[in-house]
């Protein structure tokens, strides 16, 4: 029994020791999970890069915030919204998970972002293209920070507009990311005077795409829209090349990944434009990062890494501004801090979520260009983040 | 432009010749398959991940061996064939008394290890391969480019899937695999090793899908998921041309190719669905395939 009140009377004393940082960081310590596509087809646009990528935030943070420490869980969304939504599910209703990162195909984040929403945790949107996670879906705990659609068409297809290529014609990837960019996309052309001269909306995971090609070619259109992703996009255009397609028109890839880019055969792809969030070999500060990303994971990094890293780093910094890790707390933070990286340009993370930043107007090397395997993409032009992104809906004002 | 009841005619005719070529390379795809499965039954669900073997082996003869297309269409066959060999060999064989689903699903399992393997060492994005340069370039017809690597496979498909058709429909050698499936035992009594010639059928179907994916690699993304997108469909051609009917499959999938090219023109929406919806059709009022000779 004396032994008994011993033990009791030294657990308290150690409680009331630490109950400074305990009372702000809940479980003692900060929890980040990365859901993301280990082994699909977007597997190395966000899959363990993602995860890598997190990993390096953590670290570079010092591997602690106020005194506790942080720990990174990963995870397989096998592009499946209902295995995605379970896995967030039980991170945070069993295993204390803060916030969850990587969030790779629109669809997954859709399901993954309603339980977060719910639980009150926050999304750190890596990767997900679609912008409807801070319009029609927003939600006062979603942080979308890489690039979204309308940032992609914005980038691409309104200088192409305005330089007189008036006619388009899309090939699209026919399930909600594809319809999405296809959407905003269209809307720039005909905002811009420009108009919309066909569409095809090829199934995901489409081989062969001479057929598409070939409507294209007779569309009489001066562009043609590749309103797809990853090996979709590299098809169509072995495809289009291979038609005679790109002596005829233009080709506009809306989204081309770093990895799809370089998986591309260089006299095809040489040429071609698209809008990034990052590229690697930008500057000083990208090429640093990215060096050491490289060193880790062994290939450059997408955007989506870049921007798990950045965005990660940006909530640790605002939990330790904050003195907690209160998600609602945290959110207010990391809205009120200024995001500023090698990543993040002149950047704002708006009330609705949205992280607004210099977006790249990129053109893909030619092959004489190429000083190596991974000089793919030269930077054409910066696009102020506040003329790639859409204007802040009034309803997601999450002040 | 010339129109026929409101429709396009020369871009028509260009979607009957792309569908055409698509057609051939469904032809190729689906005879290896009608032969493992028609003729042994042996339900081979890793055919897709040989045609992606095929694939990665001539990429990666290039790369690191210097070998070009050319050799490779040779080279490759042979080696994705031993591979063949030997899967049944060593993973078939001893089921093969089982039920069907065990092959079913073995064949299944390889192909996902195979798949993770190539995603794991190769990543998920792909990698190039390049035409070869005889081949670049191409024909302008009235209605249509004609690239000349699409025209080459058109005559490659034809020329392989006619010798394989006469070599077993025609030959000895065709009769003696035909016998030795139907009837094992008879042909085992009359001195001819069946085993054996299980063995190499098998490793003969599988090598054209390794003949495939070399063929595939310079117009397609090199991928590991490029076979398991394929298979289904290969699989449905096979059905819908019959069981046991290497013709039948041949037939098949040259006229699935062009279907499935006038959906792309007419409906994309559909184009992946529409092979399918052939197939139930199919077995509805022909259950034994087009050209099957059995239920």
């Amino acid at each position: 029994m004396k032994m008994m009140k011993k033990t009791l009377l030294a657990a308290s004393v150690a409680a009331i020791a630490s109950s400074a940082a305990m009372a702000n960081v809940s479980d003692g310590k900060v929890k980040i999970g990365v859901l993301a596509d280990m082994g699909g087809v977007y597997a190395d646009i966000c899959g363990q890069g993602c995860v890598t990528a997190t990993q390096m935030a953590v670290e570079d943070f010092g591997g602690e915030v106020l005194g506790m420490p942080i720990e990174v869980v990963s995870a397989d969304d096998q592009l499946k919204p209902d295995v995605g939504s379970a896995i967030v599910r039980k991170w945070v209703e069993n295993e204390q998970v803060d916030a969850v990162g990587g969030l790779v195909s629109s669809a997954v984040v859709g399901a993954a972002t309603k339980v977060l929403t719910d639980a009150k945790k926050i999304a750190l949107i890596s990767t997900a293209a679609s912008n409807a996670f801070t319009t029609k879906a927003c939600s006062p705990y979603n942080v979308h920070w890489t690039y979204n659609v309308a940032a992609l068409a914005n980038g691409t297809v309104k200088p192409m507009v305005e330089a007189g290529k008036k006619k388009w014609f899309f090939i699209t990837a026919d399930y909600a990311f594809g319809h999405a960019l296809e959407g905003v996309a269209s809307k720039v052309i005909n905002d811009n005077g420009g108009e919309v001269v066909g569409v095809a909306r090829a199934p995901l995971s489409t081989t062969d795409f001479s057929s598409y090609i070939l409507q294209a070619q007779s569309s009489g259109a001066d562009v043609v829209a590749l309103a797809n992703a990853g090996n979709d996009t590299v098809n169509a255009l072995k495809a289009a090349a291979e038609f005679g397609l790109t002596d005829m028109m233009d080709v506009a890839g809306l989204l081309v990944f770093t990895p799809n880019a370089q998986a591309m055969d260089a006299n095809v792809a040489g040429g071609m434009r698209t809008t990034t969030g990052f590229y690697w070999d930008y500057d000083d500060k990208t090429r640093e990062w990215s060096e050491r990303f490289m060193a880790r994971h062994g290939s450059i990094p997408a955007m989506g890494h870049a921007g798990a890293y950045s965005m990660t780093m940006h909530y640790l910094k605002a939990i330790e501004a904050a003195g907690t890790d209160d998600s609602d707390a945290v959110i207010k933070k990391m809205k009120e801090m200024k995001p500023d990286d090698f990543f993040s340009r002149n950047a704002t993370l708006r009330a609705d979520g949205r992280m607004v930043h210099d977006m790249y107007y990129v053109e893909i090397k030619k092959p004489d260009e190429r000083r190596d395997s991974n000089d793919i993409m030269r930077v054409v032009s910066v696009i102020p983040g506040d003329q790639a992104y859409a204007p802040m809906l009034p309803e997601c004002n999450f002040k | 432009m010339v129109t026929f009841l409101g429709i396009n005619l020369f871009g028509l005719f260009g979607q009957l010749l792309v569908g055409l070529i698509n057609g051939s390379f469904y032809a190729l795809l689906s005879l290896g398959l009608a032969i493992i499965f028609g003729l042994l039954k042996i339900i081979n669900f890793a055919q897709g991940a040989m045609y992606m073997l095929g694939a990665f082996a001539a990429w990666l003869a290039l790369q690191y061996m210097g070998i070009n297309y050319w050799a490779a269409l040779i080279i490759v066959p042979l080696a994705v064939g031993l591979v063949g060999v030997l899967m049944e060999r060593f993973l078939i064989r001893p089921i093969a008394n089982e039920d069907h689903l065990y092959s079913l699903l073995l064949t299944f399992g390889f192909a996902l290890m195979l798949q993770g393997i190539f995603t794991h060492m190769y990543g998920s994005s792909g990698l190039s391969y390049s035409i070869p340069e005889a081949l670049r370039g191409g024909t302008k017809l009235p209605f249509m480019y004609l690239p000349d690597y699409r025209a080459w496979i058109i005559c490659a498909s034809v020329v392989v899937c006619g010798l394989t058709w006469w070599m077993i429909e025609k030959t000895k050698l065709g009769a003696y695999l035909r016998a030795g499936t139907e009837n094992p035992q008879l042909m085992q009594a009359f001195g001819i090793n069946v085993p054996l010639i299980v063995t190499l059928t098998f490793g003969f179907g599988v090598g054209l899908a390794g003949l495939a994916g070399v063929m595939a690699a310079p117009i397609y993304s090199v991928s590991p998921d490029m076979g398991s997108n394929l298979l289904i469909v290969v699989f449905a051609i096979v059905v819908i041309g019959g069981m046991g009917s290497i013709g039948g499959a041949i037939l098949t999938g040259l006229g699935m190719g062009v279907i499935e090219g006038l959906t792309k023109y007419f409906y994309p929406e559909a184009s992946n669905t529409v092979i399918f919806l052939v197939m139930v059709i199919v077995l509805l009022l022909k259950p034994a395939g087009l050209f099957g000779k059995e239920a």
